[in-house]
């Protein structure tokens, strides 16, 4: 019955309660989609980052993450992967791969390049560049002498598919290896830092180049969820303690991103506040004035006997049904902006320069996830409630005198 | 009239003191907060952009057409002096300095590394870049060509790492000279840098000018000419004197000047898209505000229906009253946005004297090249902007309630009570 009856002093004044509760709509609509989307850039960002040749958990001899050179291979890979075949579980992915400096030139031009060499069907499941081609082909297995080559880095040295391109690095004894290679395909990738800097071959070419035999410098993970990387980083390294390795999740190996994180974690949470805020002032006023302007009905109320504690309930259940209805059609409105998102996202590859610099992806997608639509609904739910407390009390107290006496 | 509105609204707004107060200090919570953020905003832009002109980019550079895009070794500003002659000319051009760039293949007696090799006027780079006050170990590079031939070099520390090298290691040199033969030397460290910035860092190498001239065959030719005005607002200025000096120069390539923007596209670009997504969010936030403080405007009609419909029973036109409605909501959003702006403007103050230290965030900082701990910048714009959004907007609330009063009928008003 209290429900019943704080329902109907609720649409006692339609157009005032319409109002807040737009206000209250907007403002869990604003929560829900904005966090959403300042989510969708965190992940984006994420994403890029492990499909860039991370991966979830990276593996590298001890010394390589501060000298990423080719006197810091792992020697031995065979007796690593074979502890991986047992450890990951199904649905994982990995792969080994040589990367070292290298100098890139044609004719005409040259650059300062990343040169990877990767094991191709294996590669496929684990980074971008599986499915990066888009102009050529991918590389095989017994590829010796093909190269995949970014777009940008192709425009800049004016070549294309079929067209030779030298590599120049220091091998595994000091010395300077040198070899043409014939451009297989053209790849793009989110970044056009990543076009420039990465050149792909087939890893045993890359062994043979360097004269490296079957060491490799680093081995990269994906297992069928990313938030599984800091335990399965975590097992591995005790596993294959004592073989001097380094073996990071993409938390460690990417602090940037793992500061990205938790600078988003408490924008999220700040915006939270201050939507809050801006309409927790609308909360109150509303609150107070129905409550002023039942002040005789209450007077009425208490001389007839009822308990202040009831006054209070009352009129905390007519701010709870207040709050709820607009936290469920914010909720509503939220989730399904945020779906009619889904599919497109929001492209932004007309300011795809800024984009890079930011570190970006071109197209944000929001992602909505538990804990945010939990935390906007609570902190809309139990703030409200605390600030009506004011107003209850208020209405609690009023004297029957006093009250009957007013207007 | 208008006086006596004005009085009569005023005394108004202060018949429910309570709520006027809620609805002011809702106003004034956005207003604070809109001065505050849209001043860290620019704030944190000019840190960033003033990083990175300062470490490298400078405010203007001039390069041959086509430079920027290619980095091509042979598209040089084959005599800088008359460039140089027009912008002492300038007057807002506080410094300048030539430099030169090339490809080459850096040796350590470990490591190899091809990076783009920088030739630089040790004394006019002073002026120019913060390069002389980032040696963290070993000195600055000397005017003068040192005792034992060997010209000295700059290391970025990241770099210096990657190749194994301290202060006065030897490093080797090979690249292509301008007339396409071979451009071979030995270099010796004198300092190691260390700009905050991971991509400076990484990839920097400066020689003297006219060392890096000799190896690399350029004659007198340059590639760039970094310019730096006293302020980074002097950039047009010096943009619009530099062009057309440039074309009575005409060489062939033609001189381009290009601006920062230019020359960091990506930076200007994230720029806007911060500023865009801040709108949105500021944007919202007014509108929450906005449907907040609606009900006090409406409730202070509907509750006074009675008062309205005898005040137009004895002649009050419906004009005035909405006249009088408006000025009572005009006045309270003047409080509250002039209360907001104000102490937002304090706020925003304390901050520009103490600081924001963004704390754990270093790893960002290092990205962008920017300190840990953040000014925010109060300027005419970032401190009027908020407020006047916070006022149109809630003037816009302001309106429905107003002109309601026009449909109201003297004795069916006077009925409700």
């Amino acid at each position: 019955m209290d429900l019943q009856i704080a329902w109907r002093n609720i649409w006692r004044n339609p157009r005032r309660t319409t109002v807040i509760l737009i206000a209250v709509v907007i403002g869990v609509w604003s929560m829900i989609f904005l966090g959403a989307l300042m989510r969708g850039i965190i992940r984006g960002m994420i994403h890029n980052g492990i499909t860039t040749l991370t991966g979830h958990v990276q593996i590298h001899q001890q010394q390589y993450p501060d000298d990423p050179s080719i006197d810091n291979s792992i020697d031995d890979p065979a007796a690593i992967t074979q502890v991986l075949e047992q450890q990951l579980s199904d649905g994982s992915h990995w792969a080994t791969r040589v990367r070292v400096n290298a100098i890139a030139s044609n004719a005409r031009h040259n650059a300062s390049v990343t040169l990877v060499g990767i094991d191709p069907p294996k590669e496929k499941a684990l980074s971008f560049i599986g499915s990066a081609v888009t102009q050529g082909r991918y590389l095989e297995a017994d590829d010796t002498n093909a190269i995949l080559v970014g777009r940008a880095l192709a425009k800049r040295f004016e070549t294309k598919p079929g067209r030779k391109l030298i590599l120049m690095t220091q091998d595994n004894t000091g010395q300077i290896a040198s070899k043409a290679f014939r451009i297989a395909g053209i790849f793009q990738a989110e970044m056009e830092s990543t076009e420039k800097s990465y050149l792909f071959i087939t890893r045993k070419a890359a062994q043979n180049m360097l004269k490296m035999g079957p060491a490799v410098s680093e081995i990269s993970i994906l297992l069928p969820s990313p938030d599984q990387a800091s335990q399965t980083a975590q097992r591995l390294d005790t596993q294959l303690a004592g073989q001097q390795l380094a073996v990071r999740s993409w938390q460690e190996a990417l602090p940037l991103l793992q500061s990205y994180l938790e600078l988003y974690d408490s924008f999220i949470l700040i915006w939270f506040v201050v939507v809050f805020v801006a309409m927790g002032f609308g909360i109150l006023n509303t609150t107070l004035m129905a409550v002023f302007e039942r002040m005789r009905e209450f007077g009425l109320l208490k001389a007839l006997g009822m308990r202040p504690i009831r006054i209070v309930k009352g009129i905390l259940t007519e701010a709870l049904i207040i709050l709820f209805v607009g936290i469920l059609i914010g909720n509503g409105l939220g989730l399904f902006s945020c779906y009619a998102l889904s599919f497109h996202g929001i492209n932004l590859s007309a300011l795809a320069q800024g984009v890079e610099y930011a570190g970006m992806s071109r197209v944000i997608i929001p992602q909505v996830i538990a804990k945010d639509l939990l935390g906007a609904n609570l902190v809309v739910l139990l703030l409200g409630l605390l600030v009506c407390l004011y107003p209850a009390v208020k209405a609690a107290r009023f004297t029957p005198v006093e009250a009957m006496v007013h207007n | 009239m208008v006086a006596m509105d004005i009085k009569m609204a005023w005394r108004n707004i202060w018949r429910n003191p309570r709520r006027t107060l809620l609805t002011v200090t809702a106003i004034a919570f956005a207003c604070i907060l809109l001065v505050f953020m849209f001043s860290f905003q620019l704030g944190s832009y000019e840190t960033m952009i003033n990083a990175s002109v300062t470490v490298h980019t400078g405010h203007l550079q001039v390069q041959a057409q086509g430079y920027q895009a290619d980095n091509e070794i042979r598209l040089t500003i084959a005599d800088p002096l008359p460039v140089q002659k027009a912008l002492t000319a300038i007057p807002e051009v506080k410094a300048h300095a030539p430099r030169a760039r090339a490809f080459a293949l850096i040796s350590s007696n470990y490591r190899t590394y091809g990076i783009m090799v920088e030739g630089i006027d040790p004394v006019a780079e002073k002026q120019v870049s913060t390069l002389a006050d980032i040696v963290r170990q070993g000195k600055y590079l000397d005017a003068a060509p040192p005792d034992d031939g060997l010209p000295g070099a700059l290391v970025g520390h990241l770099l210096a790492r990657n190749l194994g090298v301290s202060v006065g290691d030897e490093l080797t040199l090979l690249g292509q000279g301008y007339d396409g033969s071979i451009a071979a030397t030995m270099v010796r460290v004198h300092g190691i840098t260390n700009a905050g910035m991971d991509e400076f860092d990484r990839s920097a190498i400066q020689i003297p000018l006219n060392a890096f001239q000799d190896i690399f065959s350029l004659g007198s030719a340059v590639h760039e000419i970094v310019i730096l005005g006293h302020h980074l607002s002097d950039t047009a200025a010096i943009k619009a004197a530099l062009v057309p000096a440039l074309e009575k120069i005409g060489t062939r390539p033609p001189l381009v000047t290009l601006d920062w923007e230019s020359l960091m596209p990506g930076l200007k670009q994230a720029i806007s898209m911060d500023l865009v997504s801040g709108a949105i969010f500021y944007l919202i936030l007014i509108m929450v505000v906005a449907f907040s403080i609606l009900n006090t405007f409406l409730m202070a009609i509907f509750e006074r229906t009675y008062e309205f419909g005898v005040m137009m029973a004895i002649g009050t036109r419906p004009a005035r009253l909405t006249r009088l409605v408006l000025t009572e909501s005009i006045g309270m959003t003047l409080v509250g946005v002039i209360s907001g702006m104000l102490i937002g403007c304090l706020v925003t103050m304390y901050f520009m004297a103490h600081g924001i230290n963004l704390g754990d965030a270093s790893e960002i900082s290092r990205q962008f090249g920017i300190p840990s701990v953040l000014y925010p910048k109060l300027t005419l714009v970032s401190m009027l902007a908020g407020p006047l959004a916070v006022f149109l907007i809630t003037l816009l609330a302001a309106f429905y309630p107003a002109f309601k009063i026009r449909t109201l009928q003297p004795v069916e008003a006077m009925r409700q009570r």
